[in-house]
């Protein structure tokens, strides 16, 4: 039984989305800013993308896994493309022999959120209403159907200047994680990848649900209470359960580029309420510790946010500078990301962390 | 030091002189169509009060000539666009996320061609020279007199964008040529429509110079001329007339600097009534508030790094509608000595209800005795409705605070609004702008990739180069600071490479006793 409740996708969910993905990328992911250029472009040519529940998908359905993989500062300067990840998906199709019947996203959280409509458009199939992270991570392990122990190969790589690679086979995720990410950073630490086919049953059972049309509800509480003057990160509170951390200025940020990652720490220096206090911020694209002190206050995989204290707008690793003024706030993760397997591929050792995940939330986040 | 500020606004142009850290003598002038003549006869008003006729050490000008001419569509050149780093960023090119109708006007012909830098230093592909050439001639048969050029990573590695402007310098040598690293950071689409914003303004930014430095001669006046930027900081001539986009915030920026100046007071709110608009920001530590989010201009998407400011439709010019009473957002502008009622026109403008009100004392009051007292308080109570909702915004902290209130139309201005401690006005506070011009501070950057350092040496270096520069081109060593620095690692190069950007900024020196004129 498919498609009983195909919605199609407008501008405004678009935008909408495009916020939205931005705070739950956790700082990674890279800006949704330039998705949206490609699919305002997209939508102007007349292309229209639908949205479907995966629990509309048949069991043998096969559903393309999409992600921009790479450092998000490249990002900044490779501009996505949205036929490199289409192109990517037919190579899967081209090497197993097989027809997608709908496209996802790995992650929802930053441009990440945004590539599988961008492949949609294309390919003229739906997106599904789910991810495998409901947030964004660095790693390809750090997903839902690792936790789920699925098959994580065939994975396919594009560059546009003609260089496509398949990473055949693997023993586990961590082996495709290591194995991907040599050919992404020889790609310029940048690649359009279509991460192994999943079924529809796969999809129900692993997937994190309804994550797009979530995004697209953080996007329109922001966006309506920037319009009528409230502030727009208590809208952002109230719509998921989250909690304030920090508010304050950036004084400082360290990066690197490296193996294909962007690496490095942020402090903020408090105002207001936290004035004389100081947070520290590690991250690996995307922000995993918050120190305030020296001591951890909050961890992956909760959720932490970096937003922008004016609009609520999220701040990426990449685009974080010296100056900014930001509210820090903290997200409840997935249920399947905390529990106990979870915790081993997304929890703070995962990251070189030795500490024990402590959650902020009573009960672990809901699905 | 014996500096002359000029603010050249869109209604106004004000000139100060400051000397021994004291406003000597302030005034106020119209605007004219040519520049020139309104910087010449607010220059002629300044120097007939005896004490301000003395040799100056240097004139400062800001103005908002360039950012008007983007946000009202006039005055811009069509240009060629150059995007160096095909085959990625096929599907954005450049102009991409720009309004239409702005697009419509500067974009002539787009070249996308293959080159560009990786991350990590290595060539993304070989430099297509021949499609550069190409693109050249195709600029120069056009006719075309400015090109803008952004390579990918180009603030990593600037030599695709040096190499493209070698070739343009031989093939149309009278083609001005804006390099996108010269103005930005990594963001390849800000830093590139930085570029095409600066190409656009060209021809503009020549004539506008131009006309500065020919006032300033007219007037009598041996002195260097300088514009001041986004920063508060001053630029000598020729750079402003390479990089006219670098003086965008340069007048909301002076106005609050200049606040700040004359009240002693660093940490304020301030609201700079003009003719056309009310611009409301605050001051922290001497400085304007910089705005967090990605800064547009006219709709184009830059990362200048700007005031936070909310300019409202709200000033002494605006018109005042009767049914309902309503102050704004239309303006009469640097027409207001014609057009409005104490002037002799018919216009009813906020200025008119100031006269009537006995706010202010300006043209003929027996014009404006028949307003009734009604729509007089009316007018007066939408405008203060809109400054105190307005002000309570641009707040970010809950209590109450002082308030500067400077510019020509600052009569609007209450005397009590909540969630402010007090209301302060200042002497010359109408030409708060053009003393901060005046007040401008000097900059030194540095630039480079340094090797077998750590980071906090490399920063160490960079800050001890950018501060050498900064003192040669005339700052106070004691009074300087870090305004800016940015680090991106070279992983492609050996040696822990790693490219550091430091700018500092400072107070000018006084000069030393004996030195040399």
């Amino acid at each position: 039984m498919t498609g009983s409740a195909m919605k199609t996708i407008n501008l405004d969910d678009i935008e909408a989305l495009a916020v939205g993905a931005w705070i739950l990328g956790t700082g990674g992911g890279g800006s949704p800013y330039l998705g949206l250029l490609n699919l305002r472009r997209l939508y102007a040519e007349g292309h229209r993308v639908q949205l479907m529940s995966p629990l509309d998908l048949a069991d043998d359905d096969w559903v393309a896994v999409v992600s921009n993989m790479g450092a998000p500062l490249v990002g900044q300067e490779r501009l996505a493309d949205s036929r490199s990840i289409a192109r990517a998906v037919r190579m899967q199709e081209e090497i197993n022999c097989i027809t997608f019947h709908a496209v996802m996203s790995v992650e929802i959280g930053g441009g990440n959120g945004m590539q599988a409509l961008m492949a949609a458009a294309h390919l003229g199939i739906p997106v599904v209403d789910a991810d495998c992270m409901g947030r964004a991570f660095p790693e390809a392990q750090m997903t839902s159907v690792a936790i789920g122990d699925l098959k994580p190969y065939p994975c396919t790589l594009y560059d546009p200047r003609g260089i496509e690679a398949v990473v055949t086979k693997v023993p586990s995720w961590k082996w495709m994680e290591r194995a991907s990410r040599k050919i992404c950073v020889e790609m310029g630490s940048i690649a359009s990848t279509s991460k192994a086919p999943r079924t529809g049953r796969e999809v129900k059972d692993w997937g994190i649900h309804f994550t797009t049309t979530k995004a697209i509800a953080i996007g329109r509480a922001v966006e309506a209470a920037n319009r009528s003057h409230q502030d727009p990160i208590a809208a952002i509170l109230a719509c998921e359960g989250g909690l304030r951390l920090f508010t304050g200025k950036i004084v400082d940020v360290e990066r690197r580029t490296t193996e294909g990652f962007l690496r490095g720490s942020a402090v903020v220096e408090g105002s207001d309420d936290d004035r004389g206090t100081r947070l520290k911020l590690s991250f690996q694209n995307e922000w995993i510790v918050a120190w305030r002190d020296g001591e951890a206050i909050a961890m992956s995989p909760d959720l932490i946010c970096v937003l922008d204290s004016v609009n609520g707008h999220g701040i990426g690793t990449e685009t974080a500078r010296y100056g900014q003024r930001v509210t820090v706030i903290a997200l409840p993760a997935p249920a399947v990301l905390t529990s106990p397997r979870g915790l081993a591929f997304v929890g703070p050792r995962a990251f070189g962390y030795d500490l024990d995940f402590r959650s902020l939330f009573a009960t672990a986040g809901a699905q | 030091m014996k500096r002359i500020g000029i603010d050249v606004g869109g209604t106004n142009t004000d000139a100060v002189l400051i000397a021994d850290d004291r406003v000597i003598h302030s005034v106020k002038s119209a605007t004219t169509a040519d520049v020139t003549s309104g910087i010449l006869a607010a220059l002629k008003a300044l120097r007939a009060n005896p004490a301000a006729a003395v040799p100056v050490d240097a004139v400062v000008i800001g103005t908002t000539h360039f950012i008007n001419a983007v946000v009202q569509r006039r005055h811009l050149q069509r240009i060629g666009a150059v995007r160096i780093g095909m085959p990625a960023s096929a599907s954005l090119p450049p102009f991409c996320d720009w309004p239409a109708d702005l697009a419509a006007l500067v974009n002539d012909e787009i070249f996308m061609l293959e080159g560009g830098h990786d991350y990590d230093g290595r060539p993304f592909m070989p430099l297509d020279t021949d499609g550069l050439k190409a693109a050249a001639r195709a600029i120069k048969a056009k006719g075309l007199r400015a090109v803008a050029i952004a390579s990918s990573f180009s603030p990593l590695d600037p030599s695709c964008e040096i190499t493209a402007r070698e070739i343009f310098a031989e093939i149309c040598p009278d083609v001005a040529v804006t390099l996108s690293h010269d103005l930005g950071r990594i963001g390849l689409l800000e830093r590139e429509n930085a570029a095409l914003l600066n190409a656009a303004l060209h021809d503009l930014a020549v004539t506008t110079v131009t006309a500065f430095r020919k006032a300033i001669a007219e007037a009598g006046l041996d002195a260097p001329l300088f514009l001041t930027q986004n920063d508060g900081t001053v630029m000598q001539a020729e750079t402003a007339t390479a990089f006219p986009v670098m003086s965008f915030a340069s007048g909301a920026t002076n106005s609050m600097r200049g606040a700040a100046y004359l009240s002693g007071l660093d940490d304020a709110m301030v609201v700079d009534v003009g003719g056309t608009t009310s611009d409301i920001g605050q001051l922290r530590h001497g400085f304007p508030r910089e705005a967090n989010a990605v800064v547009e201009v006219g709709g184009v998407r830059t990362l200048f790094r700007m005031p936070d400011l909310l300019s409202i439709g709200l000033g002494g010019g605006s018109h005042v509608e009767q049914d309902p009473v309503r102050v704004g957002p239309l303006s009469v502008g640097y027409r207001l000595t014609s057009e409005a009622l104490v002037f002799g026109g018919d216009r009813l403008t906020a200025t008119d209800i100031a006269v009537a009100a006995g706010l202010i004392d300006l043209g003929d009051r027996a014009r404006v005795a028949h307003l009734p007292r009604r729509l007089i308080e009316a007018a007066l109570a939408d405008a203060h409705r809109k400054l105190e909702s307005d002000i309570d915004r641009m707040k970010t902290e809950a209590g109450d605070v002082p308030l500067l209130a400077v510019g020509g139309g600052a009569f609007l201005v209450p005397e009590r609004l909540s969630g402010i401690s007090e209301i302060v006005r200042v002497d010359h506070g109408d030409c708060a702008n053009a003393v901060g011009a005046a007040i401008a501070q000097v900059s030194g950057e540095a630039d480079q990739v340094f090797r077998d350092m750590t980071r906090d040496e490399a920063i160490a270096a960079a800050r001890g180069i950018a501060e050498a520069r900064a003192v040669q081109a005339g700052a106070d060593r004691d009074a300087l600071k870090m305004v800016d620095v940015e680090d991106m690692p070279i992983a492609y190069l050996p040696g822990n490479a790693l490219r550091v950007r430091v700018r500092v900024a400072g107070a000018i020196a006084e000069p030393n006793i004996g030195a040399a004129a």
